[in-house]
């Protein structure tokens, strides 16, 4: 049931309300528990509502390590 | 994020996880908390690969439809079933537990009454908004991370004057589950892999008396095969290094602080109380209930309808020890058996991050049924 999913914010309107993308479809989401995103921020959305804003610097981390590590992994098995 | 499924990059990984085990010198037995990452694990693949490298992973209670007491489970079919006209929205899974009075997708509503399925609490507050003279129930079932959306509803709710929305509830809380696995000490747990959304709305500090009072390492991890295996290699090193903490693995996603405005929602509605588990039993502040300024919007005593107390399980069914991860899914003797994902016999073979259902699905039993 925590199930999550990460989507970019593509509209923000007053109310706390806004939608999302989420692989080339556009979700509603209550975005009232993250007040300081703003449009273009990845969200965590979970039963519709944004629980977290995405660090887009971490999540090149991120990436920059597993690209680390599959290229280690080539070398080992050269 | 493929990256993180790169089997190259998951390799590497594997091989220094096996590495780390040889240095420990045992096999060292880790549960993952969260019923979604035993999914993940599961229909990666990784749970077999990952015994091959000598790490055991057992699955906690990290399921909301699970845990929840069948008391409660037929607390909503009461109100669908002997109150006229009234919608009951609930999340799919929770319609589907059997209970000694069948489930609330067979059991057949009152007059004019009817069942809705949502996926978010906001739905059923719509309901609420669109037929005001309609009493609407949500059956408000989930952890810290769902939690504060149901505190969202009551809220408006209450703003709103929507005398005729309530909420049933089922809300339990991770860090006391923890400490009741631990003191109950039925299973000897080396680390553990925490829950990533959970921790999206309380942070990380709340399970840091894991580490400092029984000494147990633990990470949080994202839901990427590559996240998972980043945590159970932080734990392992943490093991090795005789240094538990907690440790945050899923940092693009969370920051260590959680969201203070969720759980300032959630301590404005609600509050801690004894909660009974199913499998647990009843555990010191691990649920949470309507605060008295709100307690109006709670559906218990608006129905009349007692929704604490001990388990009612059906005969048989050991999704409980399940939950404890005192024994595995095949350990039951129906599993597979009598209970089935379309004839289940308890919740954990209803929810999609019950062992059992993931078990038959995706474990052993399927590759000999193959």
């Amino acid at each position: 049931m925590c199930l999550a999913i990460p989507a970019k914010i593509t509209r923000i309107d007053g109310s706390g309300q806004g939608t999302a993308s989420y692989i080339g479809s556009e979700v509603k989401v209550n975005l009232s528990l993250v007040p300081q995103a703003k449009r273009g921020d990845w969200v965590i959305i979970h039963a519709g509502f944004a629980i977290s804003v995405m660090n887009a610097k971490e999540a090149r981390e991120t990436l920059r390590l597993f690209k680390e590590l599959a290229a280690a992994s080539q070398d080992e098995g050269a | 994020m493929k990256e993180l499924r790169d089997p190259a990059a998951l390799r590497r990984l594997l091989g220094e996880i096996e590495g780390k085990v040889r240095g420990i010198g045992r096999a060292p037995r880790l549960m993952e908390v969260c019923g979604t990452h035993t999914m993940a694990l599961f229909k990666s693949g990784l749970t077999p690969l990952l015994a091959r490298a000598g790490v055991e992973m057992v699955s906690g209670p990290g399921c909301p439809v699970c845990i929840t007491p069948n008391v409660i489970h037929e607390a909503a079919i009461a109100i669908l079933t002997r109150t006229k006209d009234v919608t009951l929205a609930a999340f799919g899974d929770m319609t589907r537990v059997p209970t000694r009075n069948g489930s609330l997708q067979t059991a057949i509503p009152a007059r004019g009454s009817r069942l809705r399925i949502v996926y978010s609490p906001e739905e059923a507050l719509d309901e609420a908004r669109r037929e005001p003279e309609r009493p609407v129930v949500f059956f408000g079932a989930g952890f810290e991370t769902t939690i504060p959306a149901i505190a969202f509803t009551v809220r408006r709710a209450a703003e709103e004057g929507l005398r005729n929305y309530s909420v049933l509830p089922a809300l339990w809380l991770v860090p006391p589950a923890l400490r009741a696995v631990l003191e109950g000490g039925e299973v000897a747990v080396d680390g553990f892999i925490y829950p990533g959304h959970v921790s999206a709305v309380i942070g990380i500090e709340p399970y840091e008396f894991v580490a400092r009072e029984f000494g147990v390492p633990g990470a949080v991890a994202g839901f990427e095969p590559g996240d998972i295996l980043l945590a159970i290699r932080s734990v392992l090193e943490q093991m090795a290094e005789g240094k538990p903490r907690v440790a945050l693995e899923y940092s693009r996603a969370i920051g260590r602080d959680g969201n203070p405005v969720a759980r300032a929602l959630m301590a404005e509605i609600f509050e801690p109380y004894d909660a009974y588990w199913r499998g647990l039993g009843k555990i010191p502040g691990s649920g949470l209930r309507f605060r008295e300024a709100f307690a109006g919007f709670d559906a218990g005593p608006r129905f009349g309808l007692e929704t604490t107390g001990p388990d009612r399980d059906l005969a048989g069914c050991r999704c409980g020890e399940v939950l404890r991860g005192v024994i595995r899914p095949e350990g039951c003797g129906l599993f597979g058996k009598k209970c089935q994902p379309d004839s289940p016999l308890g919740p954990c073979m209803v929810s999609y991050e019950g062992a059992c259902l993931i078990h038959f699905k995706y474990g052993p039993a399927r590759r000999a049924r193959a």
